[in-house]
């Protein structure tokens, strides 16, 4: 087929691909965004086939392949629960960078296929695009491993330190830089490429396993990253149009989204990438704890006071997805707006355990978009609301975060739930969050406490509602 | 000046001459090796340059409300670089190439349903009032 048709087919994905980011500005345009999405793949995966000298047995292998993975990946899309969410996306990017190796040892072992030179005469611009892919790849297989493990509790969140890591880390990282340099300069040596891929995989573990549980929407964020530039350094190495602009396209985005996390927990890219965070002694500057009281109440009382409540505004985190109290909640919504009571919802942007996750909890229990507000949008409104409802949620409401420079969370944004008539906090113990810091909220006059489980609890309420 | 002496001059310009041919198909070719590498470089690196700007752009416009989906339906088109993984597969390569190409196909082909059906399913859950 004529090159320049192919060339043409490539850039009309690439647009595509652009419009499908532009439909999620609004989510009545998001689902057409997805379906133009899926136009671009499926264009530049024909004008793929149709490219000249494909065998026909590679036809049938490459349609084999598609219909496996199709499989795998469809059936794995349709049976995930939404809270399991963040370790899919992770299990996701994990591929896309085993995917970037697995191409960079074929263009390093077919070159020809590629029209990147012959069998150890490689151009030179290709070993450095071939090893860059290659190595961040690795780096991002490894890594979204680690952070699928973390996410799925196959390990433990908590952060995992010893001596001289970051260190190693640097170390490991300028050795891998040098291993580039030889690699070029050798012409492309298989055996320095496979030493590449083996460094970079340590690297990937390395980089994420000091990396706590809750900076987990960080690493996915980042890690979606990784796996657009891996994407652009293979796009370079086989001169396609398609996989760079795609590749610089998904490389911002993630990159974007880091950035968001980071603000919204007032920490660096950097702190959070050396990790450790929560773990370091911070109690010591929590303040007072235990001997303090604290005012719990029961489901009855939580019932009691918002429905004679005119506004509730209902502050969700990552322990609602834990125990999946979505429904209940929309349920509790449901009764309390049948009473005339305002009821809205606050996202802080760290919430949950990716971008994005609380939102789309809140649309799987059918609460609508419009009653969703982000941090911006509504923390002026917490002075105008009756009762606030916390539930899962700690660190992002902790005042502390205004009132204490010696707090780890001094800094960060945070929904401000104190400026509430009444504060009611659903959580099974007193435990302090992520942070590792008491909340001085809980002994507040105007809080109280929900011991127990989310769903168990808010289901109760709907209960001593109806009665 | 004998034919002689005649027939070796030209007989050595000749040979100088077949000389500086040959150097010259070298300098030709080590020029027309580098010639079609170099220039596509500069011309994809703008684009990918170009393409970073638009996806800064674009991106901060998404609503964060919308931000897995975001992740999601990123994920499934870095997807594409299925391209390079059918053209390891489908063209006349070598067993390597054939093996880790189809292996790639696999790997993304996993990425690409699973992550346009996972972002529909997700924003067929957002809803008006």
């Amino acid at each position: 087929m004529n090159q320049s048709f192919t060339s043409f087919a490539y850039l009309v994905a690439a647009v595509l691909f652009i419009l499908a980011l532009r439909g999620l500005s609004h989510p009545t345009t998001s689902r057409r965004g997805n379906q133009m999405g899926i136009i671009g793949m499926v264009i530049a995966i024909l004008a793929t086939f149709v490219h000249g000298g494909m065998s026909g047995g590679g036809i049938v292998l490459i349609i084999l392949g598609i219909a496996i993975g199709g499989t795998i990946g469809t059936v794995a899309a349709q049976r995930i629960q939404m809270t399991a969410l963040p370790q899919l996306v992770a299990a996701f990017h994990s591929l896309v960078g085993l995917a970037a190796v697995c191409v960079a040892t074929a263009a390093l072992n077919a070159p020809q296929s590629f029209g990147i030179g012959t069998a150890h005469h490689i151009h030179v611009e290709s070993l450095i695009e071939m090893s860059l892919g290659l190595a961040i790849g690795a780096i991002t297989f490894t890594g979204s491993l680690i952070a699928f493990a973390k996410l799925q509790a196959l390990m433990k969140g908590t952060p995992i330190l010893f001596n001289g890591q970051h260190k190693l880390n640097l170390g490991l990282g300028i050795f891998l830089f040098v291993l580039i340099i030889l690699f070029i300069s050798t012409g492309g040596s298989g055996f320095l490429f496979t030493l590449i891929a083996l460094v970079a995989l340590a690297l990937g573990l390395l980089l994420i396993i000091p990396i706590g549980g809750a900076d987990m929407p960080v690493v996915v964020s980042m890690l979606n990253s990784y796996s657009g530039w891996a994407a652009s350094g293979i796009g370079f190495t086989i001169g396609n149009l398609a996989l760079i602009v795609t590749g610089a396209l998904v490389g911002s985005s993630g990159a974007i989204l880091s950035y968001i996390m980071c603000k919204g927990m007032n920490r660096s890219i950097f702190n959070v990438l050396l990790g450790g965070f929560g773990t370091t002694g911070e109690a010591a500057v929590a303040g007072p704890a235990g001997d303090k009281a604290v005012k719990i109440g029961s489901a009855d009382d939580a019932a009691f006071i918002m429905k004679n409540a005119s506004k509730v505004i209902v502050v969700p985190g990552y322990g609602m997805a834990v125990s999946q109290a979505q429904h209940a909640l929309r349920e509790m919504a449901d009764v309390l707006k049948k009473d005339n009571v305002d009821v809205r919802y606050a996202i802080h942007p760290v919430a949950g355990r990716m971008p994005g996750h609380m939102n789309v909890l809140l649309a799987e229990a059918n609460v609508p978009y419009d009653e969703v507000f982000e941090l911006e949008q509504i923390n002026n409104e917490f002075s105008t609301a009756d009762v606030v409802y916390v539930i899962g949620a700690n660190d992002v409401t902790n005042p502390a975060a205004k009132t204490n420079p010696a707090s780890p969370i001094f800094g960060m944004p945070i929904l401000d739930v104190d400026k509430a008539k009444t504060v009611l906090f659903v959580k099974r113990s007193m435990a302090s969050g992520y942070a590792g810091v008491d909340n001085e909220l809980f002994f507040r006059d105007n809080t109280m406490m929900l011991f127990g489980d989310a769903k168990k609890m808010t289901e109760e309420i709907v209960q001593a509602l109806g009665r | 000046m004998t034919p002689a002496d005649l027939a070796a001059q030209a007989a050595a310009l000749a040979h100088q001459a077949s000389v500086l041919a040959q150097n010259a198909a070298g300098v030709a070719a080590v020029a027309a090796q580098n010639a079609p590498a170099a220039a596509p470089f500069v011309y994809l690196f703008s684009i990918f340059v170009l393409a970073i700007f638009v996806g800064y752009y674009v991106v901060w416009n998404v609503t964060p409300a919308l931000h897995s989906p975001l992740m999601a339906v990123t994920n499934a088109i870095s997807s594409v670089i299925i391209v390079g993984a059918m053209l390891a597969t489908g063209l006349h390569g070598n067993g390597t190439a054939h093996f880790f190409g189809f292996i790639a196909v696999v790997l993304v082909s996993v990425n690409i349903f699973g992550g346009f059906v996972v972002t529909n399913r997700m924003l067929s859950m957002f809803r008006k009032k």
